[in-house]
């Protein structure tokens, strides 16, 4: 009885005049300002790199970045405009999206084959194999640096982006048939079983079903793959390959001095991860939910 | 749909597969698996296998010679390797924790906030920024000049409220009648009323001299008080220490102190624009003349956030901002699939809002929370990009952490491959752990 009471009070204060809903507002505004507080201070290192990047090098040191809001007129975007005649810097950004866009391809592509091939087909030691390939999620990529340094150099291909991408796209698939296999086995088995009866072929459900169906956790692989080699660092490193972050890290010994290349290249760097981002964030939140394992 | 299936109701599934049908399905699987498992075995099986073998052979060929077990007992001997160890073991203790509070704490606030699309995507930004760009961005906030980096800057205005710079940063004795103590300087000799204090300093750069210091004057001395100089002991081609000199300017505006022959401040004065000051109706008794400390505070410097001592909490506070965020995005999708009845049950039954946090919230959200948890645990034991990028080289060494160190023992400097894939495997063998939670949830899937 008691309890129905104060339900009713609570469904009747929910919907009541303006005035209690100011109230609510009002006791909840503390609240948001704490929120929006943090909320700044976590845009603040990102707008300091902005800020720092369209800086000459002398106000740089000189001032402090966020002088600039008094001396406005100290931007300049000539940071930029040197940095895009350098041949360098264009060389590296150029084998960074060949790098993330390749490994990507052939994540997606492979990854799915083999989801699909845990998902639907039959053939002996399939669980077994495919628990193998959720154990290798962990194995960290440190553990192939050095076999993988030394078989290239043998082979010949030490240094060539080739050997960066197929690197990426081999570490990337434990995961991506994690995630493929069990997005796969969810779509319904009617239509599997229905376009076999009509004689389809294992190729045409895949193309023609599986792909379709599976785009949102194949959409969610590929913006994780690309923004996981977009921004790799320690594997071109070592395989001899210059991709932007690489590029930027030969500058870092004279941070100060280079800080007028080092920003924006940062900066450049990081911009094409953000456009993924906001364009897909949907997707990514999926990826991360789905896979927060890796 | 052609018409001739709509009689097979339930596909046919009784009738066994002839072994010749079965054979080509069986090889339609090995067909699609076949690209990932070749890139498989050969980037991740091979490797580790080789690696494993490789860490009990010395420092480089193709295998090197056999040397057991010493890779692995330099990992706990060598400085630089210990270093590396016990820093991960900082990381591994601070971040992951604080992560998932942080993480938490966001997804609980956010829940009833209007805006939180705006908040949320501030927070997640740093995820889609590469850790290496993360580094880059930090060591621009923590420059330790305060005019250059932005933490500093505002470490600054906090301390100079608190504690200013003294006029005299930089000031020293011009002669050893002047003591330093507690900071502050004191005149050796005592003083008895209708004595002088002559107080000389120098180190003072000249555009560093209070404006408006005029030629000091050398006091005459006052019954029943104790007068006396500060000024500039220096004057250009040097001058004589502890004479008050014609161009000698004295310096205005310094707080000194008279002292009792307790050591208790009875009187404090300031000086004139020469440099004069006088302490009045002093009675009979010894005194110390001096400057305080505060006139010689210096100004804030900075801290040395890149530095030796601060350089591995300077990091995990970086990290902790990349990945706040996807705490509190996987933790706030935990949340809205908590079932609203029974929180509202917990608050019709009068339970506080701290109280069905504590005791509702967090208990059926402990799942989500282990799987951050362990996530961040994984994450932080590589931690590498960021290291290389924030660490200035100088301080590399301090900073390191063991995916660092692998690397560098593997591929800086000489080469040492069978110290690196030793690291490597101890690597490896920290995160085994992780592996086995992650089969065992998978099974139970099946």
């Amino acid at each position: 009885m008691a309890a129905a009471a104060t339900e009713t009070a609570q469904f009747s204060g929910q919907r009541d005049t303006t005035a209690a809903r100011i109230l609510r507002a009002l006791a909840k505004t503390p609240l948001q300002i704490l929120l929006a507080a943090i909320g700044l201070l976590w845009l603040v290192p990102t707008i300091g790199l902005f800020i720092t990047s369209i800086l000459p090098q002398s106000s740089v040191t000189s001032l402090g970045w966020w002088k600039i809001f008094a001396h406005p007129s100290l931007a300049t975007f000539s940071n930029y405009s040197h940095l895009f005649h350098n041949a360098g810097l264009t060389g590296a950004l150029k084998t960074t999206a060949y790098i993330s866009v390749g490994n990507t391809l052939i994540v997606v592509i492979v990854g799915a084959l083999a989801g699909y091939a845990f998902a639907w087909l039959e053939f002996p030691g399939r669980d077994w194999l495919f628990i193998g390939v959720v154990g290798l999620l962990v194995v960290p990529l440190q553990m192939a640096l050095i076999p993988m340094f030394r078989l290239y150099n043998t082979l010949g291909i030490g240094g060539t982006t080739l050997s960066v991408v197929l690197f990426h796209a081999a570490f990337g698939l434990p995961f991506a048939i994690f995630l493929l296999r069990n997005f796969f086995v969810g779509i319904p088995k009617d239509i599997l079983e229905s376009a076999r009866i009509d004689g389809a072929n294992e190729l045409w459900i895949f193309l023609r079903l599986i792909l379709p169906l599976g785009l949102p956790a194949i959409a969610s692989v590929a913006i994780f793959q690309f923004l996981w080699t977009w921004n790799d660092l320690i594997v071109s490193l070592t395989f001899s390959v210059t991709p932007i972050t690489v590029w930027i890290f030969d500058q870092l010994r004279q941070f100060s001095s280079s800080i007028d290349v080092i920003a924006p290249a940062s900066f450049i760097s990081l911009i094409v991860p953000l456009a993924v981002f906001f364009a897909f964030q949907r997707y990514f939140v999926q990826g991360l939910l789905a896979g927060s394992v890796k | 749909m052609s018409g001739a299936n709509i009689t097979a109701e339930p596909p046919a599934r009784g009738a066994p597969p002839s072994p010749h049908a079965e054979r080509g399905r069986y090889l339609t699987g090995i067909v699609f698996l076949l690209p990932a498992l070749v890139l498989l075995a050969v980037w991740l099986f091979y490797p580790t296998v080789y690696t494993v073998i490789r860490s009990f052979f010395g420092h480089s060929g193709y295998l090197g010679a056999w040397v057991g077990i010493d890779n692995y007992r330099n990992l706990f001997t060598t400085s630089t390797l210990v270093t590396a160890i016990k820093n991960s073991a900082i990381w591994v203790g601070v971040v992951p924790a604080l992560v998932t509070a942080l993480g938490l704490i966001f997804a609980v606030l956010t829940e009833r906030v209007r805006w939180v699309v705006a908040f949320k995507t501030a927070v997640f930004l740093p995820m889609a920024i590469s850790a290496f760009a993360t580094g880059v961005t930090w060591r621009i906030m923590y420059q330790q000049d305060p005019s250059q980096g932005a933490i500093n800057a505002l470490s600054r205005s906090v301390s100079d409220a608190f504690s200013p710079a003294g006029v005299l940063p930089s000031a020293l004795p011009s002669t050893t009648a002047l003591q330093t103590r507690a900071g502050g300087l004191v005149l050796k000799t005592p003083l008895h009323p209708g004595g002088v204090a002559l107080l000389g300093l120098t180190g003072i750069a000249p555009q560093a001299m209070p404006s408006g210091a005029k030629q000091a004057v050398k006091p005459a001395g006052k019954p029943g008080a104790i007068e006396g100089a500060v000024w500039r002991d220096f004057k250009p081609g040097g001058g004589k220490p502890g004479v008050l000199e014609q161009g000698e300017q004295g310096i205005p505006g310094v707080t000194v102190e008279l002292k009792n022959a307790a050591g208790k401040v009875v009187q404090t004065t300031k000086t004139d624009a020469a440099g004069d000051f006088e302490f009045t109706s002093v009675p009979a008794g010894s005194y110390n003349a001096g400057i305080g400390a505060r006139t010689f505070a210096k100004p804030f410097g900075g801290y040395s956030w890149l530095g030796p001592k601060l350089i591995t909490p300077s990091l995990i506070i970086a990290y902790i901002w990349i990945w706040a965020g996807f705490a509190m995005v996987v933790i706030a999708a935990g949340l809205s699939a908590m079932p609203r009845e029974v929180l509202e049950a917990a608050r019709t039954d009068g339970a506080t809002e701290w109280q069905v946090f504590r005791r509702v919230t967090v208990p059926l959200l402990a799942p989500v929370l282990s799987v951050v948890f362990i996530t961040m645990v994984i994450n932080v034991l590589k931690v590498f990009d960021i290291v290389i990028a924030l660490a200035p080289d100088s301080v590399q060494a301090n900073a390191n952490v063991i995916a660092l160190a692998m690397w560098r023992t593997a591929f800086s400097g000489q080469p040492n491959f069978g110290g690196g894939s030793a690291i490597a495997v101890f690597l490896f063998v920290l995160v085994i752990p992780v592996l086995a939670l992650n089969i065992r949830r998978f099974r139970r899937e099946i």
